[in-house]
């Protein structure tokens, strides 16, 4: 079934909001996941400052997901949310218990630690449970007659586990550029020191899980023989990593965290490339899932006005907290 | 009702939405409360305005937050553990709980950080206006809830096309009869709500005798609005059961407790209504007076739950208590607003020790009400999910075990256990330390756009570290 055009455009809206949402949750869970690798009490404040004004934001982006999806594919959202009952559990526990971490390590000294832990768990926990969720969608959710038809466990599996540790390494290695971006001094020094071992991990687990897919899916293999363009998004990927792994310690702090989003970007469109027009593989289309036209059509009303907005707003959150965080100085709008 | 998936998942889904809907009613309430002080500040000048105003937007501000957080889960639960009715409502559900979401982030994006962080960057005028755009939007995010659910108790504007229920006619979908009447009921419950909570504020500080200026303020706006308002609120409930009595007489027989269809029908003022034998242990009646309820004369016949199959009753026990809950505690608000007034009129309202006590005890009065009355609709809409169209019990996700539900409802139980506490922990310290010093940003290196970062005074919730002993 072809996807009509406002299908086409709900799938670009999603697509995009997922894009964003991963890059830029991507860097702060990234920066949770490496906060729990230094116990130096200074690196942690600079660490948390330098997400701070950013990070609630960027889980709104997962609202918008969420609501898109259900609106526009509710069949998608239906399926995957039923085949990711634990992790989408795991998920919400994760996101709430690291948010009350973020609040509440700085007001309470017993519970300090409990909240350190937290923060960085939870962070963790997280980029695991999307990262392996990516791997259980890529060997494919067993649907039957439309519904879910495999048990709680099922994306648990090793392919699953290789994508969750790859996404968890990916979103450090995120989160390590946005720390030389953001700041100068000791914590610029100690995250530069860990970029080339992170993109030299990545490398590897995303390699290997190209691989283990481009032999295990039809689809995939078939999705780049009909585009066979699509082949220069993994080779760009290779490239701007292998770049990160060696040209690290150039001048200039924008490349570790440019070439990473790159990375990211590329990884996305090579699965767009592979997979499509499935949303859910292999069972489910753009075109299949979408909700009649009418409910597009009325949704898109909001969507023309609202989405603009919601892109200005996080847009200019970060030109105002742009430049690097310097000590004792304060960032506020 | 056994210990099975449809059962554990209701009970999941009630809980997180009890959970969630106390911060965005009492969010609603506070920033009308909000623009209005604003409003009276920006007309008068008097200072004492300012820091009432000051005070409320820290406790507006952890609320949202609070409300945003029990959000996002939400935005989930449809597809996790009823995603049949995702799937075959989402073409209607979907865009209008996606317009909700929009409305509540656009504000978010814009009015909301004004309001918060803007009050020296902007004119005093653009203030208040951000302050009543923030009220209106906060009242438009109700709009789209309760436009969803009042499709879901009395669908009307759809198509069933292929087992899958379609939008044919969205004017009707979104402002159907019984939206007119259930979204007003919900505005001024939230309206009340807040103002119940502003009163037992003042009380609490008359009691003790500080902050005498702004306690006048609190106690003097909010019996009074309340005064006005609850006789509106007393109408729209009225109105509110007409469309149960016409569209759902199921829920209607329920709430009354009538198993049997009467004429005329007494009223039953309490009992212990019993599903097995289908009668009403010491029940306390008056007779005539459910047939002048229900149709307006004393001698019409009223139908009971005997003429509807047993397999579409709904249970009888929560909705005819909740009703009667949620119509006692507006008569608690009844009798404290008036009486609140007759003592301001004879010039003793801050001095009647009884009375404020009384003010500051019936602080959860709104909150039970809302509770309560939300039970009373959507259980007495039971066994449907959608009234008429699909059963409960065939929307749950199929591949859903006992086991992963009783996980998942212990995990959010526990977790909203610790973060509620936490954020009401908050709310009443803010509201016993009273309006002390005005607003400041917290110059923190946290952030100060996030709510809770309000929660504190500065020296502590500055990001920084803290010393020993603060």
């Amino acid at each position: 079934m072809a996807p009509s055009g406002l299908a086409l455009f709900w799938a670009c809206v999603i697509a995009f909001a997922i894009l964003i949402y991963t890059i830029l949750d991507g860097f702060d869970l990234g920066v949770g996941i490496l906060f729990g690798r230094t116990r130096d009490e200074s690196l942690r404040v600079q660490m948390m400052n330098t997400i701070a004004p950013f990070w609630d934001g960027n889980e709104t982006w997962l609202v918008v997901i969420g609501a898109g999806l259900f609106a526009a594919f509710p069949d998608v959202y239906a399926v995957f949310l039923s085949a990711f009952y634990l992790p989408v559990l795991i998920l919400m526990i994760g996101l709430i218990f690291r948010g009350i971490a973020f609040e509440f390590c700085f007001r309470s000294l017993r519970m300090r630690r409990v909240w350190d832990r937290g923060f960085s768990l939870g962070s963790t926990v997280v980029a695991f449970v999307q990262g392996a969720a990516v791997g259980a969608m890529l060997r494919g959710i067993p649907v039957v007659d439309g519904h879910y038809a495999g048990g709680a466990f099922a994306w648990l599996h090793p392919f699953s586990i290789l994508t969750g540790v790859g996404l968890v390494l990916g979103y450090a290695l995120l989160g390590a550029g946005w720390l030389v971006l953001k700041n100068e001094g000791p914590l610029r020094d100690w995250a530069y020191r860990r970029i080339p071992w992170l993109a030299a991990a990545v490398l590897i687990a995303l390699l290997l899980a190209f691989c283990i897919t481009f032999d295990y899916s039809l689809v995939a293999r078939n999705g780049l023989q009909v585009r066979p363009w699509g082949i220069v998004f993994p080779l760009i990927g290779i490239a701007a990593l292998t770049a990160v792994v060696f040209g690290v310690r150039g001048k200039r702090d924008q490349i570790p965290f440019v070439l990473s989003v790159v990375f990211f970007l590329v990884s996305f469109l090579s699965l767009g490339v592979m997979f499509w027009p499935y949303m859910i593989p292999y069972s489910i289309t753009v075109g299949s899932a979408a909700a009649p036209d009418a409910s597009l059509q009325f949704l898109f009303c909001g969507a023309i006005v609202v989405l603009p907005v919601i892109l200005a707003y996080t847009i200019s959150v970060y030109w105002i907290f742009r430049g690097k965080l310097h000590k004792g100085e304060i960032s506020l709008l | 009702m056994s210990f099975d998936p449809v059962f554990l998942s209701r009970l999941q889904f009630a809980f997180v939405v009890s959970f969630h809907i106390i911060f965005p009613a009492f969010t609603m309430g506070l920033a009308a409360w909000l623009a209005t002080i604003e409003g009276v500040r920006l007309v008068t000048g008097l200072p004492v305005y300012r820091r009432v105003f000051d005070f409320w937007l820290r406790v507006f501000a952890v609320s949202f937050g609070m409300g945003v957080v029990t959000g996002i889960v939400m935005a989930f639960q449809f597809g996790t553990n009823w995603s049949v009715l995702a799937q075959k409502t989402g073409p209607i559900q979907g865009p209008l709980l996606g317009y909700e979401a929009f409305t509540a982030f656009m504000l978010e994006a814009t009015f909301f950080s004004v309001m918060l962080l803007g009050r020296e960057r902007v004119s005093p005028r653009a203030y208040f206006l951000s302050c009543c755009m923030v009220s209106l939007g906060t009242m438009s995010s109700s709009f789209w809830i309760l436009a969803n659910n009042s499709w879901m108790q009395v669908p009307l504007g759809h198509a069933v096309i292929g087992g899958q229920i379609i939008p044919a006619n969205w004017w009707a979908i979104v402002t159907g009869p019984v939206m007119r009447v259930r979204w007003p009921h919900m505005l001024l419950a939230a309206f009340l709500t807040t103002g119940m909570c502003v009163a037992a504020t003042g009380a609490w500080y008359a009691l003790r005798d500080v902050y005498r200026e702004e306690a006048r303020v609190m106690l003097h706006w909010s019996l009074g609005f309340v005064a006005v308002v609850i006789p509106i609120q007393i109408f729209f409930g009225h109105l509110t059961g007409e469309y149960v009595l016409h569209y759902q007489p199921a829920k209607f027989a329920a709430i009354e407790a009538r198993w049997k269809t009467e004429q005329p029908a007494s009223e039953v003022l309490f009992a212990i209504p019993d599903s097995r034998s289908e009668r009403n242990l010491f029940a306390i009646d008056v007779p005539r007076l459910g047939s002048f309820i229900a149709s307006g004369n004393w001698t019409a016949r009223e139908i009971g739950l005997e003429t509807i199959r047993r397999e579409d009753r709904p249970p009888v026990v929560i909705p005819f208590f909740g009703f009667r809950l949620m119509a006692g505690m507006g008569l608690i608000m009844l009798a404290v607003s008036w009486l609140g007034n007759l003592l301001r009129w004879r010039g003793r309202l801050e001095s009647t020790r009884w009375f404020l006590w009384g003010t500051f005890l019936a602080f959860p009065t709104g909150f039970i009400a809302i509770l309560t009355g939300w039970y009373t609709a959507e259980v007495g809409r039971q066994p449907w999910v959608v009234y008429g169209l699909l059963r409960t019990r065939e929307a749950v996700t199929p591949s859903l075990t006992t086991g992963d539900v009783l996980c998942s409802l212990l995990c959010y139980g526990l977790v909203y256990g610790v973060f509620v506490s936490f954020g009401l922990y908050y709310i009443f310290k803010l509201l016993r330390q009273g309006p002390t010093a005005g607003l400041r940003p917290i110059r923190g290196a946290t952030g100060g756009r996030r709510p809770l970062a309000y929660a504190d005074d500065p020296a502590t919730a500055t990001g920084g570290k803290v010393e020993a002993g603060t």
